[in-house]
Parts: C-alpha cells; structure tokens; sequence
C-alpha cells in the first residue's frame, strides 16, 4: 500500500506491506537510524517519536497508520539555528551515557517543554515514566530537561 | 518483530469498519489504539487476517455529558481522559495510572473495555460505576450492561459485526464519588492488584448505592457484590469500609506469581478496598 509520510518535514512516499511497524519504516525506509529498537514490546520507550507532535512508541503503531501525517525523530530536533535546547542541554547536564535511551528522552523532553514551559520535577519525572535509562539513574536527564526548559523560555523572552 | 501478514481497511465511517468487519468474519479486528492488540500479533498470541482501522472516523473523540451520563467515544484516547475536565471520581481517578505516558497517548478506553484482559484497569471502573458498552451493527445501535459484556479471559459479548462506539458511564446527580486504586511494581506494568469504588451518599448521609470492583485477582475484571450489598443503607465509616475490604477480599480469587502471592494480594485487596472508599466518601461529601 503506498504512503505518504511527512518525516522531519520531508514527504517520504512508499510502497509498505501493512504490517510494517513505523519504526522500520523510519530507520530502513527513511534511513533515519537516530530512532532505536530496544525491547520491541511496548515497554522501554526508546523507539518514541512524534506523531503530530505527541510521543507514540513508533514499535506498536504501523507505518500504514502515519500515512498522511508528520513524524518528528531525533533528527528533526536540531534547528537551523544549531542544536534543539532539549539537545543543548543533554550536553550541558550529562543528560547521557550510553546514548541509546537518549533520543526518546529528548523527544518526550521536547514534547513537554512545548506544552509546559516550566515542568517541575515531578511533571518531568511522570513524562518520561514511559521510557526507560539504564544508565544514568535519571538524576542528569531531568535536570537536562528543566534546564532546557529555562533556555527556551529564556531565549523566547529574548525574542 | 514484524507481526503475520494481514489486510489491512481504513474505515472512514462506522458503516464502512462494520461492514469490512462483516465482510472479513471473526478472524478480523478493529485497529484502535492498538496498544495491546499489536504486541500481540507481533508476539502471534493474535494473528488477524485482516484489521479494520478506526482511526480515521470521524466525530468517535468525544468525551461529553449526555443526558445524566459520561460518553466517552471509541477513540477517545487515555491521554484525553487524564486530560479531561469533563470526567470525575473513578474515571478520574484511574486514567493516569493506564500503562505510561506514551501508550496513554495511543491507547482507548473502549479498546481496553473491549479486550477484556482481567489485568486491564477499566473494566473494574466501569463495572464499579454500572458503565453500559454501545455496540453498532449493521441493524443499529445496542447498549450493553458493562457485566453482560465482559464474558470471561479476554472474551466479550459483541457479535461479529459488531463494533464499540461508545461507552456511557452514569454520572448521579446527587452526591457521589469514585476511586481508583492501583498496586504496581513500576510505571507500564499490569496491576499487581486493582480496585474501583464508587459511592453515592443519600440525603442523610448514609450510602445509597455502591460499586466495588477488583483488577487482576480473578480470571475476569470481578464486581465484589457481596461487598456493596454490605454498604449500601449504612453510614460511611471506617469499620464498614474495613468490613467491605474484608468482603472483597473474600471474594477475590488471586494466584500466586512474580507480583506476588495469592495470600499477600488478599491483604492488598482489604487495604485497596478500604483506602478507595474512604477517597470515594470523601468526595461525596466535599
């Protein structure tokens, strides 16, 4: 079935088997390979993207769901401007280690900044309770995610 | 995981899902959510030959008040519930503990109420609340009793052609109130245990009906009547909330497992029990 999916603000138009998972399809059909496969089961959270701006687990949706509808991965994040502030701040705070978990928790991070520019702890916290880390006990990736907060809200005032 | 080849149908009207529902016979599904129905096929624990995906209809997002009830249609998702200023008690009270935050995002209630996992978290609210399920088929609409639904282990009522649109959950006009409480090992796990409670008090104070219902510790999402038979007509106390916790933890039959003993999980139905009353009373009474 042929598909038209907007990924990072460029069409990909294809040709898919329906049951093709939208998680394939952006890292073998687009070739956008920042998206990762970790538990495959709906539980860890690491292959999150955003479908019209919400985050989704792309392992438990088709790509045949997506036709039609805009797809934001990790590297749609970065602006032309330089590196997205959720990315910025990863940096800044150690927000990673091993970097598998990270696009997904940058992309949530993302996500909530857009609907709640200052999140506390807990907001942080319970918005990415879907996505796991192994590494970093969570400590630097929500305070990653609050410092990226302060940058956007920061640099929209500027503006 | 890929899951098994299937068709796939994206119905734009209700009419066209119920027909290619029709049209494929029992071994095709309605694709919602999919939040539990695709692991599943990527697991072949389901392999469908054919999904009929609903996503795409128009006008089944809605959550609204309608004449003394809670509509909430079939792809309103449990994002929107959480998110909702529209709904209350134990509704209210169980949707942001549905899985995590991203299969909220995707996930429906009606789907949920429709795969009738004795592990899934809404059909103890709707059995708690006395929700009715509404089925559309090719000759019109039904309502069906939320307990006449759920048949058993992942097996409801519906006919073949068949689809939920709706399910209306009554919203009393007196003074009520509902809880859900949930025991779970970490954030996307199943219920360890799980128990709805809704309440509604008379004039004088005293309980004028009452649901409880319980979460993963039966074969099926399971109403403990024995427990509301003892509530209703008395005023609401902490020793009546005891002996109801005590009722539905008689009633529960858990298994032992890797959340737990049967004989632990009993104890955490009481407590449960009483803790989602006690919420629930003083709700109905704020």
């Amino acid at each position: 079935m042929e598909i038209t999916v907007n990924i990072n603000g460029t069409d990909h138009t294809a040709d898919v088997e329906p049951r093709l998972l939208l998680v394939d399809h952006i890292r073998t059909g687009a070739g956008l390979t920042g998206t990762h496969i970790g538990c495959d089961t709906t539980s860890c959270g690491v292959c999150t993207v955003l479908v019209d701006g919400t985050p989704v687990k792309s392992c438990t949706m088709l790509a045949v769901q997506a036709d039609g509808r805009s797809v934001t991965t990790v590297e749609g994040l970065k602006t032309a401007d330089g590196l997205h502030p959720v990315q910025q701040a990863f940096s800044d705070e150690h927000g990673l280690q091993c970097g598998f978990c990270t696009p997904a928790m940058m992309l949530v991070g993302a996500a909530l900044i857009d609907e709640n520019p200052a999140p506390s702890d807990d907001e942080v916290r319970w918005a990415i309770s879907g996505n796991l880390c192994r590494c970093t006990g969570y400590m630097n990736i929500v305070k990653a995610i609050q410092s990226a907060a302060a940058a956007a809200a920061s640099s929209n005032g500027d503006s | 995981m890929l899951p098994a080849q299937f068709d796939y149908v994206a119905a734009s009207s209700v009419e066209e899902a119920i027909a290619a529902k029709a049209e494929g016979g029992d071994e095709t599904r309605f694709l919602a959510g999919g939040q539990s129905l695709l692991p599943m096929m990527k697991l072949r624990f389901a392999t469908p030959s054919k999904l009929v995906d609903i996503n795409r209809i128009a006008g089944l997002d809605a959550i609204e008040h309608h004449n003394g009830h809670l509509r909430v249609g079939a792809l309103v998702r449990h994002a929107d519930i959480a998110a909702s200023d529209a709904v209350s008690g134990a509704v209210a009270s169980a949707a942001p503990w549905i899985s995590d935050p991203l299969v909220r995002n995707l996930g429906t209630l009606c789907g949920s109420v429709a795969h009738c996992d004795p592990e899934g978290d809404w059909n103890s609210v709707l059995l708690a609340t006395g929700a009715d399920v509404i089925a559309q088929g090719p000759s019109g609409s039904r309502s069906i009793a939320i307990g006449d639904f759920v048949q058993d282990f992942f097996t409801n009522s519906l006919n073949d052609d068949e689809m939920v649109t709706a399910v209306h959950i009554p919203v009393p006009s007196g003074r009520s109130g509902g809880s859900y409480q949930k025991l779970e090992r970490k954030v996307g796990d199943y219920a360890t245990v799980g128990v709805a409670a809704h309440l509604e008090l008379a004039a004088d104070g005293t309980i004028s009906a009452a649901g409880v219902a319980m979460t993963s510790v039966a074969p099926i999402n399971r109403k403990a009547t024995e427990a509301e038979a003892l509530l209703v007509g008395n005023a609401p106390t902490a020793e009546l909330f005891a002996e109801a916790g005590a009722a539905a933890a008689a009633a529960a039959d858990p298994r032992d497992d890797v959340r737990g003993s049967a004989r632990w999980k009993r104890q955490v139905v009481a407590a449960f029990t009483g803790r989602a009353l006690a919420a629930a009373a003083e709700q109905a009474q704020a």
